[in-house]
């Protein structure tokens, strides 16, 4: 669907040169939630600047829809932009247009037909969940219904591609959420692509199934969500896991368990993905004479399944424990860890 | 007492004057409208980092704008003495004042117009692009109808000072009030004529503001 090969910008200033996206090789497939994340100054912004060439790259080619937008003279770029929706940070409205008008205008400028744009601007103003407010300007509506009619008009030329630059970013949490169930109706009722921009970890756990993290200009890790929550390689890429889960996993904290939970097996389950393993610690209990108690831990839901991390505390006799353990080993995904034996 | 403060002054007269003046000022605003758009316009759009980038346009423009608003107003006309006699036949009446109205006030409003268009936010410039608009639409759809306000405020800036060049132009024969106060009042000492033009002209100029005040109110939806 959309192939990103060594793509490259170099901003030159006063003689100095600084490179904002360093040789990035990225492939999205058709139907995808891409997230891309990355602290400020990463390169995340940049990045989706240059897929619709607001910004011109330095080197590299870019496919959309076997399509190489990195040669498209002037006039074929115009044609292709109105196959790539755009939502922005700031929502850039028209304020001098009502939301009915800001709606129309990709239609005005695709040259739809008067009586096609009023249908097709009323459908999506339905989409979108801003029935009755067809005739309010920009300035009377709050920050998620400007974001409503941003997505509303980048939707209207039906595009293949949505890029979202940090569209949820001045958005307060409710309101994020709201926006990014959205988005995902909106990919699954039209199959869209969505590539989106965010410095926060729970937007790409909310909606995301392929997530690339951003750290001076490159690409540091890049694949399934779940992968890459699970097992993060990089520095950055841990610390982003930490801004969701917390210091859940920080080694003084169980040390602190070990001993004040002096009965039992301590155990850390790893949860990554798949539902098949709801209602694992019930089961366990049912199926096995042994008692577990919760410790610490945190499950979070993402697109693909739970993911997170729990400490229980297992007690009964040394053999069912020995069994229900190996139920977990043998029969889930879960990761099990022994961190103390039975006293 | 009012007849006989201004027992001189012939009701005709001012009346006459007075259309005059209104004459000038609206024939001469349209003109500075038009005239200050397509300047403004090419300021900013051939700026640096502008839509159609052109060191050298932007450098001509500007250096014309800036002569231009640089000379004197009394003197402008002076100047432009042989290119109005071409362009419209005399150097006198409200139509010889016209050329040098424009060609004085357009550069003016031309630099509101580039502050104005300035104000627009990159970003739905941005969207724009984004959407694959081309360069005229932009200007037209984009551009245009988001600075209209401050395009509105600053025409009224214009037309207030534009009613006082009439008044200069008066000075050396357009007519309107301010040739009437010069030639039928100062000149004779009829001073009470001197100050009913004065009174006329505040009036025209409140006049002016609130018109353009209520229109810019109107039109900004921020």
């Amino acid at each position: 669907m959309i192939s990103i090969e060594g793509l490259r910008k170099v901003f030159t200033a006063n003689k100095t040169e600084t490179t904002a996206v360093d040789d990035v090789t990225l492939s999205i497939k058709q139907g995808d939630i891409f997230g891309v994340i990355g602290y400020s100054g990463a390169g995340k912004s940049t990045f989706v600047r240059l897929l619709n060439r607001l910004e011109e790259p330095t080197g590299g080619k870019i496919f959309i829809r076997n399509q190489e937008i990195t040669a498209l003279k002037k006039n074929e770029l115009r044609l292709a932009r109105q196959d790539i929706g755009m939502v922005f940070q700031h929502f850039n409205l028209l304020w001098s247009r009502t939301v009915k008008e800001n709606i129309a205008f990709p239609l005005e400028i695709a040259g739809v037909e008067k009586e096609e744009r009023n249908q097709r601007v009323q459908s999506l103003i339905d989409l979108v969940g801003l029935s009755g407010k067809e005739a309010t300007y920009p300035s009377q509506l709050s920050g998620g219904q400007k974001q409503r009619v941003g997505i509303a008009r980048a939707l209207a030329n039906k595009p293949s591609v949505l890029l979202c630059d940090e569209a949820t970013s001045a958005l307060d949490p409710e309101t994020t959420n709201s926006i990014l169930d959205l988005l995902v109706d909106i990919n699954q009722q039209l199959g869209l692509t969505i590539i989106l921009i965010t410095h926060e970890m729970r937007v790409i756990r909310k909606i995301c199934n392929q997530v690339a993290v951003m750290e001076n200009g490159k690409v540091v890790e890049h694949g399934n969500v779940l992968d890459v929550f699970a097992h993060p390689k990089t520095d950055v890429t841990k610390k982003f896991v930490q801004q969701l889960m917390g210091d859940a996993e920080a080694e003084n904290e169980f040390e602190h368990l070990v001993h004040t939970f002096e009965n039992g097996k301590l155990i850390r389950l790893h949860f990554v993905g798949e539902t098949t393993n709801d209602a694992l610690i019930s089961k366990l209990v049912k199926a096995y004479d042994i008692d577990i108690s919760i410790l610490q831990g945190k499950i979070t839901r993402t697109q693909a399944g739970a993911y997170g991390t729990l400490f229980i505390q297992m007690t009964g006799e040394e053999l069912e424990i020995t069994k229900a353990i190996q139920h977990v080993t043998e029969k889930t995904s879960v990761e099990l860890e022994v961190i103390r034996g039975v006293r | 007492m009012f007849a006989d403060l201004f027992a001189t002054i012939k009701v005709e007269d001012i009346v006459e004057a007075t259309k005059e003046t209104f004459y000038m000022t609206i024939i001469a605003l349209i003109g500075t409208f038009i005239l200050g758009i397509l300047l403004g316009l090419l300021l900013f759009l051939t700026n640096k980092g502008g839509l159609w980038e052109n060191k050298w346009v932007n450098f001509i423009t500007a250096t014309f704008v800036n002569v231009f608003r640089a000379i004197p107003f009394i003197i402008l006309i002076l100047l432009l003495f042989p290119f109005t006699d071409f362009l419209v036949g005399t150097i006198r009446g409200p139509n010889a004042a016209l050329p040098a109205l424009i060609i004085g006030a357009a550069p003016f409003y031309g630099r509101l117009v580039e502050i104005a268009l300035r104000e627009v936010d990159k970003g739905v410039i941005e969207a724009a692009k984004a959407m694959g608009a081309k360069t005229r639409t932009i200007i037209f759809k984009v551009l245009l109808p988001e600075a209209m306000p401050a395009l509105i405020s600053g025409l009224t800036v214009t037309a207030i000072a534009l009613i006082g060049y009439t008044a200069m132009a008066g000075a050396i024969g357009s007519g309107g009030l301010g040739s009437y106060a010069y030639y039928s009042g100062f000149q004779r000492r009829d001073f009470d004529i001197v100050l009913l033009c004065s009174v006329i002209i505040v009036l025209i100029v409140f006049l002016f503001q609130f018109i353009g005040d209520y229109i810019t109110r109107k039109l900004d939806k921020r």
